[in-house]
């Protein structure tokens, strides 16, 4: 994959009022979810209230940037045309260390992707924004020494 | 005063506004199903039924999971009714007989509408619009394709595995033809061979776009005894509804099929193993392979041991989808579940003709809609 993914026609979110700081975040390279100060859990995608227990009191918290791969696939036919000039690229299921699953853009790494990697969040500009995508931890580099 | 056909238990309502600003109709449900579950006292878990309006443009199809699933309601019985301004009411009846008929025990009945100045650039505002799509996931294929390649890490399951299921497919449509592939059979190494759409999911393993039609008609069991036809009954049905999008999936090895063909056992008194017919709904051979593994035919993640012990055919020992499925016959859009339906009802007629099945009497049929997201099960008794 070798063009510039910000040149694609794709298309962009339908941000609300609601949904908009998590946008906003996006664009600043930044991660945030809603958590639920009543049942403490983490919810996204955004909503008025908790799918778990109904309460209203949501806030918005910084995310950790990191996840787990539940699964991918790389698209080679695109349901959107925008999507053409990148085929074949990577979409995932991004299981966040804070509990929720978001789908996003995988970017790649220099290992196979295997379901299980552990991922880290790489904002990158796709079609003219900046969106929260992903790419996988290089297990080497970890281990380097400081 | 005649008994009690169902109670209303609760109510909510939202302020009325002469216009709304940047607010979807999915953020008002959700803001007025809150007022009338609080003030029912009910535990939002506790609802297990679903009715809807439709959402014309911002939703366009699969409002009731859509809906489900921005709430995390899994409803065992859930509905669009469309009925206009006779909705409202039209929803409550129709509650009402969904609990008689043992589907659920308390629905939710809600319809709201946000009304905006000027309509929004994009009408199409539900979660996978702005979640999924700005990602590059458009479509049916891929979600698929995840819940493929999830089913292959966690198990080990091959390519080969899954091709099993539209070369057989492909197999049985040679005895239908009316089935879009009839005369144009297809084993496992040219699904195999077929270009790669997502991976692991290649073309021949997605239905093939059709138009067409189906339709049954029911009535009573006892009016049905006066009528021309053979009668087929329905012994149990099951239903289940988890999310919409798959990123939302509880489960992506495991679909809402399992909770709803376990309802349909337990209601007519069947078991998995007792079917004479498969009659599974078939739009990605994934969704045959786990809904083989819901249904308890084997362990999870076993499904392709079973189809290698089994034979598939009218023939054999475990006929399914003998009109060639969806994957054989075609897909014309919604009406591509009711021909699991039709061809249920013409083998327990015994007049499915050279594909007739021997024993012909129970056929279990599957329905699923979204990404395996919504889910009907029905066991399905010969005269």
């Amino acid at each position: 994959m070798s063009i510039d993914l910000n040149t694609l026609k794709t298309a962009g979110p339908t941000i609300t009022a609601l949904t908009k700081p998590f946008w906003d975040a996006a664009a600043e390279g930044r991660l945030i979810i809603q958590r639920c100060e009543d049942c403490g859990k983490a919810v996204f995608y955004p909503r008025p209230i908790c799918p778990h227990c109904w309460s209203k009191r949501l806030v918005w918290k910084g995310a950790s940037g990191s996840g787990r791969l539940k699964s991918f696939s790389a698209v080679h036919k695109p349901g959107h045309p925008g999507w053409l000039p990148a085929a074949p690229y990577v979409v995932g299921l991004v299981e966040l260390a804070e509990g929720p699953t978001m789908l996003s853009f995988i970017l790649p790494g220099t290992q196979q992707l295997q379901v299980g990697a552990m991922l880290r969040l790489a904002p990158t500009a796709i079609g003219g924004r900046v969106l929260p995508a992903f790419k996988p931890v290089e297990p080497r580099a970890e281990e380097k020494p400081q | 005063m005649s008994r009690s056909r169902g109670s209303i238990v609760g109510i909510g309502e939202l302020k009325p506004q002469r216009l709304t600003q940047d607010v979807t109709t999915l953020e008002m449900i959700a803001e007025v199903s809150r007022l009338a579950v609080l003030d029912a006292g009910l535990e939002p878990a506790a609802i297990d039924g679903l009715l809807v309006g439709p959402q014309v443009g911002e939703t366009p199809q699969h409002v009731p999971a859509t809906i489900a699933e921005y709430l995390g309601l899994s409803p065992t019985m859930a509905n669009v009714v469309d009925l206009g301004g006779a909705s409202g009411a039209g929803m409550v009846w129709r509650a009402a007989a969904a609990i008689e008929a043992g589907m659920c025990e308390a629905v939710l009945c809600v319809l709201a509408n946000n009304r905006e100045e000027t309509a929004p650039r994009s009408p199409n505002r539900n979660p996978i619009r702005e979640f999924d799509v700005p990602f590059g996931a458009s479509g049916a294929n891929i979600s698929y394709a995840l819940l493929m390649q999830a089913h292959m890490a966690e198990y080990g399951s091959t390519a080969r595995d899954f091709a099993i299921i539209a070369a057989a497919a492909r197999a049985n449509a040679q005895l239908n033809p009316d089935a879009i592939f009839f005369g144009k059979p297809a084993d496992v190494e040219a699904v195999l061979a077929s270009p790669m759409i997502a991976s692991p999911l290649h073309l021949l393993e997605i239905v093939m776009p059709v138009a067409g039609g189906e339709a049954v008609v029911v009535t009573s069991a006892e009016r049905a005894r006066s009528l021309r036809r053979p009668p087929v009954h329905l012994l149990g049905a099951g239903e289940k509804v988890t999310h919409r999008a798959v990123s939302q999936a509880p489960s992506l090895t495991s679909g809402p099929l399992k909770s709803a063909m376990a309802r349909a056992f337990q209601r007519s008194g069947t078991q998995a193993d007792e079917m004479d017919l498969l009659s599974l709904y078939d739009c990605y051979t994934i969704m045959v392979a786990t809904t083989i593994e819901d249904a308890g035919l084997c362990a999870p993640g076993q499904f392709g041991a079973w189809l290698g012990d089994h034979d598939l055919s009218h023939q054999g020992d475990k006929p399914l989808n003998t009109h060639g499925g969806q994957l054989g016959f075609g897909q014309p859009d919604l009406a591509g579940g009711m021909t699991h339906v039709v061809e249920a009802v013409r083998q327990l007629r015994g007049e499915a003709g050279e594909r007739q099945i021997g024993k012909a009497g129970l056929a279990l049929v599957t329905g699923n809609g979204a990404t395996m997201s919504e889910a009907t099960a029905l066991v399905l008794g010969a005269a």
